[in-house]
């Protein structure tokens, strides 16, 4: 850097006076070689993905490094520059260091996370994906293997199989990558025998087919100083086998699901003019204009009528893996998470799960749980409703508890469990139609584990114990319409005191002054009558709130806007309604005043009574309150008249507005 | 479908993912070649209109071809655009004259950035960063948080995998989504030259120069090239060992200075 800069950039990259912007088209004359008439590429090659796990240190970054010193596929001046970074750290040079490039990975000599690295053999491109061995590390494994078709495993010749070779190969399995060669590595500590080579071939082996997984090969090498990955070295002579290269190309390209019957999960409905886009990608099949398809659930049928496309004509067809936009020749209503198919190849509907799921999650999962669950665009609540059994991933064993059942699964281990969820979801078979057979779990908006749907096709379990959801004649847009304003659902929830009741009572007869479709329903009402079977534990009170958001969302569903005071502590229940109720519809309301406020006001004198010990379970004394964390609302009724907190709520009521032919909020 | 497809439904997917799961949402708008390519893409994935604002963070030290492409192009795309500038930065006089590049990165670009987020209230930024750009980012996720301080748990990343999503963003935090993760150099010019995607000219040959990586003028420095078309470009990408931010003096200033750096909050 020159010591002291202009205060202009250099003349030549003055200000231009002709148009700032290039555009490659007029452009292709070139002057370094012969004029190019051809403006679209050949088409490049595909790139193949191929992960490499294995068992803490067992070389795999270090073979990574190594392949692509010797392949020739490292940027100039690259293996100096981590060269000399060591000599002036005072470290011994790895190969590792290509590819652990943080600080904390070089300094511990670890892989912490996944890195992807391009290289070619001449015949093909692949993507090399270093995944880290270390136990504590494993949802990053999985991270990079979920993106592979192939994997490289990797064992030290002289620790032999351990733990994590075991683990990676089940997750392997689970993750679906079946093509897969195993490394048997540091030869070099072994004296280059072919009998330990020989023998852990033979243990591994044994293990793999438990697992269903077949080598394509067992390799011995040396990743530290290159044997057998490129080139051959001269101290393995018995080794008649391929080098790593040569067996690079026996992996296959994994089958396209362009054959499969058309899967079209929505990502979303665009509407920024006259056009309404129905947007996603296709995970199976191919779609066309004229195409007659069906919405799952709901089965809403229509036809394809347009491709969209930006800057070019509409297209003609699409395929698997391109993400489409399409318009349809007839108005229906379908939102994120319809599956479209074709309409005489439905996938499985279905609100009971059986799964195969692994755990990452840093809390336990947790039996009669609720989290949620996505699989393809669909997501939706759902309990945890048995774990079956929890299966050892390093030895394949089940684990049983000492009460031969098991109430939750740890970190990293693998389950095989019943879920059921508050919607229905749309699946097929993992074999079939693998991106809609595999589904994640989700805890606090954060993956905290995956899973594969266990089913049969034979099975037929198309539907859920023969229940449909019947639709009639008048839709629930139809009743908006006429009605002039949108059903919707307002919960308020809070300690009792907060004054729930009364500013649901002046609601309600403002709304109902307003000329709007309103009803009030009260915890308490619905406790003497359709719940009276219900008690305070634990169970009962979700189960109440269950049944409060089912009646709210008929009401919605039928137009009216359902007011709802119940003090609903439980702030996974209240989620599940918000979840089945329709969007933009759910109007959480937390009416917030300090514990000690509700105590004084005590209008039923039950705080009183819980103090004593008399009542029991008492929400915000004896049981917990939790806070909603998304309210569309907070009215803090220590600090703001009933009139203003009913304003308040008016005002969000009508920021439901009208947009086309339907009603969003705003 | 052949591998530049590939990855551009990729993207698309993702900008359609990032659009449902945050409602607001900003893109950082470089008007260097990659961030170009983000726009074609969200035009795509949105059919023409891009439903959020473009952010240019201004270091005042911008080519003046640069200023002239960002006002041709707000025009052409019907860009929504934002500039922000670190004034309380360029008052306390940091420049190149006086700081270090990590400092004065960081001051005009890392903390203009953080203002803007925490005037907007954003909760997701689509960025255009590539894992073949640097080791660090080579371990990047497409959806990737930052915390309340901007900075990048690299050591406790979320898991990703079967195109789900990290989707929680607490207060003050924001997800970095990037789209162009799985893209190389060589890819972008293949798919500008496909798309015919305009950019500007600073990246051709002038007296035997050319820019690869566009940043500040007084710490970018162009590379020997003859190629003055897109086809010499990827003829010269396709034969080339040397990096390509090999002339962007911040990412050499001292060991590990990309991690230092991206662990603050830089792109
Ligand atoms: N003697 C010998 N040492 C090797 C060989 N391959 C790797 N090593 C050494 O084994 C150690 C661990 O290698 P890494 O490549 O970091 O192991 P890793 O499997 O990537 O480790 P994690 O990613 O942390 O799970 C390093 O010190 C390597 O130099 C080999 O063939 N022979
Ligand atoms: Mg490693």
């Amino acid at each position: 850097m020159p010591a002291t800069l202009t205060k202009e950039p250099p003349a030549a990259y003055a200000a231009t006076s002709g148009s700032p912007a290039f555009f490659p088209r007029e452009h292709t004359h070139s002057i370094s070689g012969p004029v190019l008439t051809q403006t679209t590429p050949a088409r490049e090659k595909d790139r193949f993905y191929i992960v490499v796990v294995g068992h803490v240190d067992h070389g795999k970054s270090t073979f990574v490094g190594r392949l692509l010193h010797d392949t020739d596929s490292l940027p100039h001046g690259k293996i100096e520059q981590v060269k000399k970074a060591c000599a002036a750290e005072n470290m011994d040079f790895e190969y590792a260091f290509l590819l652990d490039a943080l600080l904390e990975e070089q300094e511990q000599n670890i892989t912490i996370d996944t890195t992807r690295i391009l290289f070619n053999t001449g015949k093909r491109d692949y993507a090399i994906i270093d995944a880290p061995g270390h136990r504590e590390f494993l949802k990053n494994m999985v991270t990079g293997a979920a993106s592979a078709s192939a994997a490289f495993l990797l064992i030290d010749s002289r620790e032999g199989v351990q733990d994590q070779s075991r683990r990676h190969a089940l997750l392997l399995s689970l993750l679906g990558v079946k093509q897969l060669i195993v490394l048997v590595n540091k030869m070099d500590l072994s004296d280059y025998s072919e009998e330990r080579f020989n023998g852990i071939v033979t243990e591994y082996t044994a293990f793999l087919s438990t697992l269903g997984l077949q080598p394509n090969h067992f390799i011995p090498i040396t990743a530290r100083h290159g044997e057998n990955i490129a080139n051959r070295g001269d101290n393995m002579p018995w080794w008649q086998g391929p080098t790593v290269i040569e067996a690079l190309d026996s992996f296959t390209n994994t089958a396209a699901l362009d054959d499969k019957p058309l899967r079209l999960p929505l990502q979303d409905v665009y509407r920024w003019d006259a056009r309404r886009i129905f947007a996603g990608r296709i995970e199976s099949g191919r779609i066309k204009p004229g195409d007659k398809i069906v919405f799952s659930p709901g089965n809403k049928a229509a036809t394809v009528k347009t491709i969209e496309n930006w800057n070019g004509p509409l297209l003609e067809s699409a395929g698997t893996g391109e993400s489409v936009g399409i318009t349809l020749a007839e108005q229906i209503f379908v939102e994120r998470g319809a599956v479209a198919s074709p309409a005489e190849n439905i996938p499985y509907i279905t609100q009971t799960i059986s799964a195969r799921i692994f755990w990452l999650g840093r809390e336990p999962l947790r039996q009669q749980r609720t989290y949620k669950i996505r699989l393809t665009t669909q997501e939706t609540s759902c309990i945890i409703t048995r774990i079956e059994r929890v299966i050892d991933s390093a030895t394949l064993e089940s684990i049983s508890s000492a009460e031969g059942h098991t109430l939750q699964i740890n970190r990293h281990e693998v389950a095989d469990i019943t879920i059921r969820t508050h919607k229905p979801i749309v699946f097929d078979s993992h074999d079939n139609i693998s991106p809609l057979g595999r589904f994640v779990i989700t805890d606090n908006q954060q993956i905290a584990g995956g899973g594969i749907l266990l089913v049969n096709d034979a099975d037929g379990q198309k539907n859920d114990s023969h229940l449909h959801p019947t639709t009639g004649k008048v839709d629930r847009r139809a009743r908006e319409s006429r009605n002039g304003h949108p059903g919707a659902v307002i919960w308020l929830t809070g300690l009792s005191g907060s004054g729930k009741s009364t500013i649901a009572a002046e609601l309600e007869r403002q709304l109902f002054d307003l000329g709007r479709q309103v009803y009030w329903i009260d915890g308490d009402n619905l406790r003497l009558g359709l719940n009276s079977d219900l008690g305070f534990s634990e169970e009962d009170r979700q189960e109440n709130i269950r049944r409060a958001g089912e009646i709210a969302r008929h009401f919605a569903d039928a137009g009216t806007i359902l007011i709802i005071s119940l003090i609903s502590p439980s702030l996974a229940s209240r989620n599940s309604v918000r979840d089945r109720v329709d969007r933009g519809r759910f109007i959480e309301v937390f009416v917030n005043a300090p514990l000690d406020v509700c105590a004084l006001r005590d209008p039923k004198g039950l705080y009183a009574k819980a103090k004593t010990g008399e009542i029991q379970n008492f929400t915000g004394i004896s049981a917990p309150y939790e806070i909603p964390t998304t309210p569309e609302l907070e009215l803090r009724t220590d600090q703001l008249s009933v009139g203003d907190c009913v304003a308040k709520i008016l005002d969000r009521v009508n920021a439901i507005t009208r947009t086309g032919d339907d009603w969003v909020s705003i | 479908m052949d591998h530049l497809t590939q990855l551009e439904q990729q993207s698309i997917f993702i900008f359609r993912e990032a659009y449902h799961y945050f409602t607001k949402i900003a893109m950082p708008w470089s008007m260097g070649k990659d961030s170009n390519v983000l726009i074609w893409l969200a035009r795509k994935a949105f059919y023409g209109k891009i439903p959020f604002p473009l952010l240019h963070i201004d270091t005042t030290f911008e080519f003046p071809e640069m200023y002239q492409f960002r006002d041709w192009a707000k025009e052409y795309h019907s860009i929504d655009l934002i500039v922000r500038v670190n004034e309380d930065a360029i008052a306390r006089g940091v420049n190149y004259d006086t700081h270090d590049p990590v400092t004065v990165t960081h001051e005009l670009k890392t903390v203009a950035l953080q203002q803007a987020i925490t005037e907007h209230k954003w909760q997701a930024l689509i960025t255009g960063i590539r894992r073949d750009e640097d080791s660090t980012r080579a371990k990047e996720r497409y959806f990737s948080p930052r915390n309340a301080d901007f900075e990048w748990d690299y050591k406790d990343q979320p898991p990703e995998f079967w195109n789900q999503f990290t989707s929680r963003v607490g207060p003050g935090e924001h997800i970095r989504v990037q789209p162009l993760l799985d893209w190389t150099e060589l890819d972008i010019w293949l798919y500008i030259r496909r798309e015919n995607i305009p950019i500007p000219g600073l990246y051709f040959s002038r007296e035997g120069k050319r820019f690869r990586s566009l940043g500040c003028w007084p710490i970018t420095h162009p590379v020997p090239s003859k190629a003055r078309t897109v086809d010499d470009i990827i003829e010269e990408l396709r034969h080339t060992k040397t990096s390509e931010r090999a002339g962007r003096a911040q990412d050499h200033h001292e060991r590990n200075a990309m991690q230092k750096l991206r662990a603050k909050g830089f792109m």
